[in-house]
């Protein structure tokens, strides 16, 4: 997993309520048994017409935010299924921090799992953030996972609280299975002491 | 005096393997359940960093997302190649790393949220977690069980445990009894209606009070199934006779002394008078009427007798989400709900694909026609397929005009050939209305599964309770 430390880059807004995993990444792409590639397909069905033409509308269809590291987004960001191609594709695509007022829990730790920053804010910060992203390519907004800060391009500073444990794992780009298998005698002896209290399981 | 517990406050303190200073825990996970499309990436994983399934007997494998269900399945040819190697993948994941399968062409395949309380690796008390969202079904059983990514399962295969922040805790409680014609779906949706898709962000919810205590096994897991779709990763019923009698006897369950043991276990598994819950929703059963969604998130929810709603009657960003919603729908404010014209049905899904949702639907289908361009009924699972063929509901369904399927997920996701043309618009039983859920351009209305074979019958949407004649 790669680091997540500071990142400044061109924010695409979308400040759609409830945008789901199945917009984020249509089920006809979870066929995959890998997890690059995605990219492309990063919320097809408002990016593309059926036949497959890019819909000139759509924010990362725009000339400003083709490159777009940051996303600003409406409430309950992620919401739906548990599919890990959500945060797969926003990576492919180059996106590494999404911006809102709340996510969806599961979609939630998977960026974490992916090096991608999910950063929750009051309304009014994602407000003025939202405001600051459409100012396009001109405007590019600045994350700092050490300080827990997001700058806007006129310099308004917003703070965020992080779990400390997500924090440290993202800034060093840590492998957690490999930190729990360190774990392997606690393991042991959870299972142990189960066999005799709850045999059954 | 020990403080006093919540059910998911016991469940959690009986699966803490090691907690850190800053309040993560390593939690203990008793059974893991994979499918097909969300676990491939994890065994992958596992190969290169030349780890191995630390539990296989406590992992439980079934393709069910991408599965044909048509009668022609093992033709292989009925299958996109992708699908294909994907399913194949499954197949040699599950024998290369040892652990319990349900191939396709076992009986017992189904939908695996399905497969798991059939065939009693489900129990009461446990922790439970998949590759799916909709692991939520198994809290039926006042078990732990929630959906998790690809990572993660990757790190309970390699582990058997998952870190975790404990959540917080929320009740939802249904008191009273439900009217005629009003189901398990209905509750589930009503609750989501009131709470919104984010209000259970951050928290386990127990469902409580007399009609959840009167609901079967079946109508419970519907409950609990979308808890995921009201923002919350876990919902829970404590376990009482009903979930012990559905659990006997079940190929896994404990037998013997051990089930004596499970069940002195099981009957302590109850929320503490007095505990604290972080927040309280409370439903009067009475008040719940049979409900459709409008829109395109579950909690666009409406008694079947409503109308379409004006999008400014919302606020804040839900007014432009509702405008998207109606326009994707192809509806008008202010339309009457019943007069919403159906070209699908889809009976099915972890959610309504049970035997008691197929009864529910046949009662209604019995001696009458469809009236509509397509309907289908897809069994979750090989044996409740078998069971409903024995009771007699398969061909009242085949008399009525439906298409009589083989389990799998289905038309829920449309990932196997199951899909809504653009512009189609469905009645389905399953959880989510999403824009192109079905298929690109098409428009999902849920329901219960008597409500889907009401539309089916009228071609329109309709209040079941016209239909129940005598019955009600």
């Amino acid at each position: 997993m790669d680091k997540f430390t500071t990142l400044t880059g061109v924010a695409a807004p979308m400040p759609l309520v409830n945008i789901d995993t199945d917009m984020i990444i249509p089920k006809q792409f979870l066929k995959t048994i890998q997890r690059s590639g995605l990219g492309k397909n990063l919320f097809d069905e408002m990016r593309y017409t059926q036949d497959g033409q890019e819909i000139p509308d759509f924010v990362l269809n725009q000339p400003a935010y083709r490159k777009a590291q940051i996303i600003v987004a409406g409430d309950n960001f992620g919401c739906g299924s548990s599919r890990e191609h959500a945060p797969w594709a926003l990576l492919d695509f180059g996106i590494r921090c999404v911006i809102s007022t709340s996510f969806a829990d599961i979609f939630f730790n998977n960026c974490f799992k992916n090096g991608i920053l999910p950063v929750v804010l009051p309304q009014e910060a994602v407000d003025q953030l939202m405001d600051d992203a459409r100012k396009g390519a001109n405007a590019r907004i600045t994350v700092d996972l050490e300080a827990q800060t997001v700058t806007s391009s006129d310099g308004k500073t917003f703070a965020f609280e992080v779990d400390a444990f997500k924090k440290h794992c993202l800034m060093n780009g840590l492998d957690d299975i490999g930190l729990t298998m360190e774990k392997a005698s606690a393991i042991d002896a959870f299972e142990k002491k189960n066999a005799t209290l709850h045999p059954w399981a | 005096m020990t403080a006093l517990r919540t059910l998911y406050d016991k469940i959690w303190d009986d699966h803490v393997v090691h907690q850190a200073e800053d309040g993560t825990c390593l939690l203990y996970i008793d059974r893991h359940l994979v499918h097909e499309v969300t676990s491939p990436q994890a065994f992958e994983g596992l190969r290169m960093t030349g780890r191995k399934v630390r539990a296989p007997e406590k992992t439980i494998a079934v393709p069910d997302h991408n599965v044909p269900t048509t009668l022609d399945r093992a033709d292989a040819a009925t299958m996109t190649e992708d699908s294909r190697i994907q399913v194949a993948a499954l197949d040699k994941n599950a024998r290369d790393f040892g652990i319990n399968y349900y191939p396709v062409s076992d009986v017992r395949q189904g939908i695996v949220h399905i497969v798991g309380p059939e065939q009693g690796w489900t129990l009461p008390g446990m922790t439970v977690v998949c590759g799916d969202s909709h692991t939520a079904t198994h809290g039926a059983f006042g078990s732990l069980a929630h959906g998790i990514g690809t990572s993660e399962v990757e790190h309970v295969l390699a582990t058997q445990t998952l870190i975790q922040r404990k959540g917080k805790n929320m009740k939802v409680e249904i008191t009273g009894s439900l009217r005629p014609g009003v189901t398990a779906k209905d509750i589930t949706l009503s609750v989501i209606g009131a709470t919104g898709t984010a209000g259970g962000t951050g928290y386990v919810i127990e469902y409580c009070g007399q009609a959840i205590r009167e609901l079967s096994m079946e109508g419970r897991m519907t409950v609990c199934n979308m808890a995921i779709e009201g923002g919350a990763r876990a919902g829970l019923i404590a376990p009482d006779e009903k979930t012990f009698a559905y659990v006997m006897g079940r190929p896994h369950a404990p037998k013997g002394a051990k089930w004596e043991a499970a069940l002195a276990y099981w009957k302590t598994l109850f929320t503490d008078e007095g505990a604290h819950f972080d927040k309280v929703v409370t439903i009067k059963g009475e008040d719940i009427a049979p409900v459709v969604t409008w829109g395109t998130s579950p909690e666009d929810v409406l008694p079947i007798t409503g109308s379409v709603p004006a999008p400014e009657s919302f606020s804040g960003g839900k007014v432009d989400a509702a405008k998207r919603s109606i326009d994707y729908m192809g509806l008008t404010a202010g339309q009457k709900l019943t007069d919403i014209a159906i070209d699908t049905v889809f009976i099915g899904s972890c959610t309504n694909g049970r035997i008691e949702d197929l009864r529910a639907a046949a009662a209604i289908l019995k001696g009458r026609k469809i009236a509509v361009k397509r309907a289908m009924v897809v069994p979750g699972s090989g044996l409740v397929r078998a069971q409903a063929e024995e009771e007699g509901l398969a061909q009242i369904f085949i008399d009525a005009g439906f298409e009589w399927r083989l389990a799998g997920c289905s038309m829920c996701l449309a990932m196997n050939p199951d899909q809504l043309a653009p512009g189609e618009r469905c009645a389905a039983t399953s959880n989510r209305n999403f824009e192109g859920r079905q298929g690109r351009g098409g428009r999902t209305h849920l329901m219960s599964p008597a409500m889907a074979a009401a539309a089916a019958i009228t071609g329109h949407l309709t209040d079941v309770r016209e239909l129940m004649g005598e019955m009600v």
